[in-house]
């Protein structure tokens, strides 16, 4: 684990910025632990402060420091990106390898289950979920929530892996040797198909992140839980642009485009590693 | 039964099913609600001063009435299929009294064109430029351009928008940054409105196209860098055949096959994507009638833009279905 680390290091440079990067912006969000002020606390600075020496990124019109409502935001966002990662790769890898390798009727049932939910149109019925739940909705359940519906792509993906792997040798061996069907998932096809997980879980990290950005910038979550969309939210309604209160609402958008950018750059290097074809390629192959 | 009666057959079962399940889930998610709507709306009337109690209780029961909420659970889905399939989802409360699906039909034709339109520049120059990228790989241009789309993949529509309306609109204010077109001008086909429509069209367009363009350029690349090495790609660049023929010919038409596929798949996603752009640019769309239905507690609103956008995605992506066999000729001769 640690050699592939050093070696991606080493001799992948979009690994390395999207590695340095990354780790950067988790410190960053892990530094809100020690913040001065609790993040919640509104009108305890003084408003509408450009960035200075003792503000560093200026406070907000709600009288909050900007850099520590930025650092304890990206970590409530990052969490609930993991959360729903999480959840959203259980799913997929139980329906995913269920139906590769069950296939015949139950794997045609759970891909027309698959193929439907891609068809529908996820922002609407998340929007809808928000309105009739209300105040009753809090990050756990919008968690639980995009997870639901942000699996499928992946199950899909993680069963063509599954359905190759069905007719090996070594899964028939398993069978003879009188291993159980959950047995033989786990312990034989799980490793297989752990590579395809971690890729799609970067994927679905940044999905996740950008799902959160989206509804809390529009006010449909928890809105007095910092968040980065929360921030731009709340800039929205003081109607800082026109303020001219740039700093609220430029370095929340600097800090996510960072963090995105950390994220994706991880993401397909990592998906070099795993797929040496584009490695390959790379090296002129 | 096999080849283009049966593909046929599969895919309007597929569109059926994901009707039935996105109209069942939309009734279902409804009833998860801690709060009754009829109460909520109710309180939003009353907020505004004393009203007689007997008025109350008749408005009580004419919203149950109105948002079919009156019988046992299964006669209300049954009523709400319904109003479904007569299009009916009574009168919109923060607009009354305007019917909900009049107010969607003014507004589909916004986003249909925004989003149809969005749809092709992104998919033609994601596609095209993927695969330029994916068979000349050495192209530092390419490369460049590939790595300004692939990092702008995943940015939310919303940062993006907000972005280019900062840039557009108030630091360089060249372009109108809120509604559809110029409101003075009477709609019609005069040049001035046309124009009016493409200037207000640009920013939430190019946001579109930004955001989406990332996904196509990395599937396309890698699809034609695979095909590339292929056996019958080989033998035409043995046989002599120009390479601009192999390329258009050879690698790029087969490439396109599962992007279009891809294309009908990601129709559901895409559809989220102008909701907030339309919500950011203030576009008189259907995205823009949903986050305001939510914002006024418009409960028939809501419901009536959730369903009819889960039958309107799910009617473009049976059309992509449709015209899949005309590139495919497999499908097609069975």
């Amino acid at each position: 684990m640690f050699k592939i680390l050093r070696d991606l290091l080493r001799y992948n440079i979009e690994f390395t910025i999207g590695f340095v990067l990354t780790l950067a912006i988790f410190l960053f969000a892990l530094a809100h632990f020690w913040a001065p002020l609790p993040a919640e606390a509104i009108y305890l600075l003084p408003p509408d402060m450009p960035p200075s020496a003792q503000y560093w990124l200026g406070t907000t019109s709600r009288g909050q420091d900007v850099l520590w409502q930025m650092s304890a935001a990206i970590w409530n966002t990052m969490l609930f990106g993991l959360t729903v990662t999480i959840l959203s790769r259980l799913l997929a890898v139980a329906v995913g390898m269920l139906s590769g390798y069950l296939g015949g009727k139950w794997d045609q049932i759970l891909m027309t289950i698959n193929d439907t939910m891609i068809a529908l149109p996820n922002i609407p019925i998340l929007l809808l979920v928000y309105f009739v739940m209300r105040d009753s909705m809090s990050w756990p359940v919008l968690a639980a929530t995009a997870a639901l519906l942000g699996w499928n792509y992946d199950a899909r993906l993680i069963r063509s892996v599954t359905l190759s792997l069905r007719n090996r040798e070594f899964t028939r061996h398993a069978v003879f040797a009188g291993m159980s069907v959950p047995q033989i998932l786990m312990r034989q096809h799980l490793p297989y198909v752990m590579p395809v997980i971690f890729f799609t879980a970067m994927n679905n990290l940044i999905w996740a992140i950008g799902l959160e950005v989206t509804l809390s910038v529009l006010g449909f979550s928890d809105i007095n839980r910092p968040t980065i969309g929360g921030m731009i939210y709340w800039a929205n309604q003081h109607q800082a642009i026109i303020a001219g209160i740039w700093w609220w609402i430029a370095f929340p958008i600097i800090a996510i485009v960072l963090l995105f950018l950390g994220l994706f750059l991880l993401a397909i290097s990592v998906n070099e590693y795993i797929d040496p074809r584009s490695r390959l390629s790379r090296m002129g192959a | 039964m096999d080849g283009f009666p049966k593909y046929l057959l599969r895919r309007l079962l597929q569109f059926f099913l994901v009707i039935f399940l996105g109209v069942s889930g939309t009734f279902f998610i409804t009833k998860l609600s801690p709060v009754d709507p009829v109460e909520q709306s109710l309180s939003l009337m009353t907020n505004f001063g004393a009203t007689d109690p007997r008025a109350v209780e008749l408005m009580r029961q004419a919203l149950a009435e109105l948002y079919g909420l009156q019988g046992s659970i299964f006669e209300q889905y049954l009523a709400f299929w319904g109003r479904v399939l007569r299009g009916d989802f009574g009168p919109s409360l923060s607009s009354f009294p305007t019917p909900v699906m009049s107010l969607i039909m003014s507004a589909l034709p916004w986003t249909v064109g925004l989003l149809t339109l969005a749809l092709i520049i992104t998919w033609t120059l994601g596609n095209l430029l993927g695969a330029l990228a994916g068979y000349y790989r050495t192209n530092t241009l390419l490369k460049l351009s590939g790595a300004v789309v692939m990092a702008l993949h995943p940015v939310p529509a919303y940062i993006v928008g907000l972005v280019l309306l900062l840039v557009f609109g108030f630091i360089f204010p060249v372009l109108p940054i809120s509604g559809g077109a110029q409101m003075n001008l009477q709609p019609g086909l005069s040049l001035d409105y046309i124009r009016s429509l493409i200037q207000h069209g640009t920013l939430p367009a190019l946001t579109l196209v930004l955001v989406g363009i990332g996904s196509w350029f990395i599937s396309m690349r890698s699809l034609v860098s695979n095909i590339v090495t292929d056996d019958h790609v080989v033998y035409a660049e043995l046989g002599g055949v120009s390479s601009g023929k192999i390329f258009s010919q050879y690698v790029a038409r087969n490439a396109l096959l599962p992007q279009l596929t891809g294309l009908a798949l990601s129709l559901g996603s895409v559809f989220g994507g102008a909701v907030i752009t339309e919500f950011l640019y203030n576009y008189p769309g259907v995205g823009r009638l949903l986050i305001q239905g939510i914002y006024r507690g418009d409960y028939s609103l809501v419901l009536g833009v959730t369903t009819m956008s889960i039958v309107a995605v799910a009617v473009a992506v049976f059309i992509i279905d449709l015209i899949y066999p005309l590139i495919d000729p497999r499908v097609r001769l069975g």
